[in-house]
């Protein structure tokens, strides 16, 4: 069922895939960062993301402040959430053994959206929008929003922010220590639980933005948005290694990539383009258990 | 201490369990009582909710207008099946085994009411499908009813309306692939389409998605290199608005006309001004009601809803289920759920706000018009009707 494509579907197909890639990328990474220093997955992040889409939502189309300064709103409510979510959920299991601290994360996930659909109502809201960035320009027979073209330089801005913050700033290094050996880490005198909010606060804010991207680009906003987005992006962090943030990043640009190819490529299959992120996801595993990027685990005795 | 109370609590289950089982072999538990409850079966969460509140809304106006039935209150229970096909069965269970209902009325989407088949069925319960199309739906089930149109004759509309009225030749296909409704309409446009050709080739794309999706980009770049005259889009609101959006991004001037589901203010609101000129085919016209039923309906429900611009067809389907099966239990004389199927099944002439209702061996509400509408200015425009025998 392929069919014979021009240049300029493949090109579209191509600009595609970066947006989704680049979008998928970001709320990767919080996935991954988490996981380095706790090793926990929290399944709660996709949940963080959505309700940052409402923050945004509300921000603009009820409360009717400016983007900017609800950009930096949300920004700030996502980071106390995520953090709130840490302290009230996470910080108590601590040292319980890790399935615990699992199980709240899926706990937290679904009451966040339950409480999203008691208090939001389970009707989609239509996110306000930016004619600016969605209003597209042609070129040739190509069709480009702006925010197509905003989405991957955001998001490789941010992720160089990032890499900066982690390879060269003293916070950076504690949280590197605490992620190779959190009990030595606490031994030398770095504050465990401030690099550990500092971690949450980091996901959180890139999640943030990654909702008031995603959403500019897919205008509607709903209480269980969250959920696919969230499991698409926890694999793509486990594709590209989880715990490294260059993975993360690669993850996300090899899953939207890959969705929008293979739609593109076997129209016949686009009812299966979810399958398709599981699929590489255990094709990866089978060959590289621990990502693309991954560091090899050595069991310690 | 704590003896006492587990053998108290397991001794509670097992009298719950045993009272879960005998519902299923005796019918009329609450036929002694002064109240008779009715079960509404609809999605109130979930990415389907904003239908299931509109059919909701005519039930319960239904409800205030004619509350009681062979001098007993009528009690409506309304049971969330949260848009979700597994939820669907345990929601009508929970409505026929713990609430005790004698009929049920839903639900928004084909795909929740086949799923309530079986249970309606072996607990020999009627319900009354308001707005699911899909044929399945009654097909094979002696206890499922419905007062709204079938698919088949909602796909010949459409596909009449593409061929005559927007002179398409070639027309792409975007269908929610875990979705009854939108995969059977989709098909049975098809049908009608090639048929009106005569172009075994008439579909020049088909793009799937699933229910939930929100990036339409990949298989709308592949449409729009196919370039057909008009996109035939049937499926949830939501997603069908964000289609349209993206599509109209991606540079599709195409004309996307799709099915009764679209009906919503979500629709709208999500779609904004991309969605201007989407036509669907849907079961009442506001503006013009056919029957006196439905002039009634229509004042009643501007009364209790003073700032709605304007009345989904879903909703008067709601109130047409309520006030035929209100009718069916005062042909029956009683509540017994069995007395009451009969009645329905001989529903005859029954004047409703949508049309007349006859329902027939299948279970289906022979119905023959269907309404066109588009939006415009933000708002469902009456366009045209369409009557095909």
């Amino acid at each position: 069922m392929v069919v014979g494509m021009t240049m300029e579907t493949f090109l579209q197909q191509l600009i595609n895939g970066l947006s989704l890639g680049s979008l998928y990328a970001l709320i990767a990474i919080g996935y991954t960062m988490v996981y380095g220093i706790l090793r926990l997955i929290n399944f709660a992040h996709g949940d963080i993301f959505m309700m940052a889409a409402y923050f945004t939502y509300f921000g603009i189309a009820v409360f009717f402040l400016p983007w900017y300064v609800t950009f930096i709103i949300t920004i700030g409510l996502t980071i106390l959430l995520g953090v709130t979510i840490e302290r009230v959920a996470y910080r108590p299991l601590r040292d319980a053994p890790k399935t615990s601290l699992l199980i709240s994360a899926i706990g937290v996930s679904f009451l966040l959206e339950n409480v999203a659909t008691y208090l939001f109502s389970g009707k989609p809201q239509a996110f306000p929008e930016f004619p600016l960035l969605t209003t597209p320009f042609f070129i040739g027979g190509l069709s480009i929003q702006p925010v197509s073209i905003v989405i991957p330089i955001v998001a490789f801005i941010l992720m160089s922010a990032l890499l900066f913050m982690i390879n060269k700033t003293k916070l950076g290094m504690a949280m590197r220590a605490v992620a190779v050996d959190y009990d030595t880490a606490k031994l030398m005198g770095i504050k465990i639980n401030g690099v550990i909010s500092s971690t949450f606060a980091i996901g959180s804010a890139l999640a943030a933005v990654g909702a008031i991207l995603w959403c500019m680009k897919y205008p509607s906003v709903l209480p269980l948005m969250g959920v696919v987005p969230g499991l698409k992006c926890f694999i793509a962090a486990v594709i590209g290694g989880i715990g490294n943030v260059k993975g993360a990043v690669l993850g996300g640009l090899i899953l939207g990539f890959s969705e929008v190819l293979m739609v593109a490529f076997f129209p016949a299959l686009t009812g299966y383009r979810d399958a398709i992120a599981f699929v590489i996801l255990i094709i990866i595993l089978l060959f590289l258990p621990n990502g693309l990027l991954g560091k090899k685990q050595v069991e310690k005795v | 201490m704590k003896k006492p109370l587990s053998v108290l609590l397991s001794l509670a289950l097992v009298v719950t369990m045993a009272a879960g089982c005998s519902s299923g072999t005796t019918t009329t538990s609450s036929g002694d009582s002064d109240v008779i409850k009715i079960g509404v079966f609809e999605p109130l969460t979930g990415a389907n909710a904003a239908g299931g509140e509109l059919e909701v809304e005519g039930v319960e106006l239904a409800n205030k207008l004619r509350p009681e039935v062979l001098g007993k209150k009528v009690e409506l229970v309304i049971a969330d099946n949260k848009s979700d096909k597994a939820e669907a069965t345990t929601a009508a269970a929970r409505l026929i085994e713990k609430d005790k209902v004698v009929a049920i009325l839903g639900s928004w989407g084909s795909s929740l009411s086949i799923a309530a088949g079986d249970v309606v069925k072996t607990n020999q319960i009627p319900a009354v499908a308001l707005s699911a199309t899909n044929p399945q739906v009654t097909a094979g089930n002696d206890y499922y009813f419905r007062v709204c149109f079938l698919d088949p004759f909602q796909g010949t509309v459409m596909a009449n309306y593409a061929s005559k009225k927007l002179n398409a030749k070639k027309v792409a296909i975007i269908q929610e692939v875990s979705n009854d409704y939108s995969v059977g309409l989709a098909k049975f446009f098809t049908d009608s389409f090639v048929k009106l050709t005569g172009d075994p080739n008439a579909i020049v794309a088909t793009g799937n998605y699933n229910t939930g999706d929100q990036d339409f980009n990949g298989i709308l770049t592949n449409i729009k290199a196919a370039n057909p005259d008009a996109i035939f889009a049937p499926g949830n609101f939501t997603e069908s608005a964000l289609i349209i959006k993206q599509a109209r991004a991606l540079g599709i001037t195409a004309p996307f006309i799709g099915g009764d589901t679209w009906e919503t203010n979500e629709f709208i609101t999500v779609g904004g001004a991309d969605v201007e000129g989407a036509v669907m085919s849907t079961f009442f016209d506001d503006t013009n009601p056919l029957t006196e039923a439905g002039k009634t309906f229509v004042a009643e429900y501007k009364k209790a809803y003073p700032d709605r611009e304007n009345i989904a067809a879903v909703t008067a389907l709601g109130y047409d289920g309520y006030m035929m099966t209100l009718d069916a239990i005062e042909r029956a004389g009683s509540a017994d759920p069995v007395a009451i199927r009969d009645a329905l099944a001989a529903t005859k002439d029954f004047e409703g706000a949508t049309g007349m209702i006859t329902i027939d061996a299948n279970g289906d509400a022979t119905k023959n018009e269907a309404i066109i509408k588009t939006v415009k200015d933000g708002k469902f425009t009456y366009m045209d009707s369409v009557t095909i025998d």
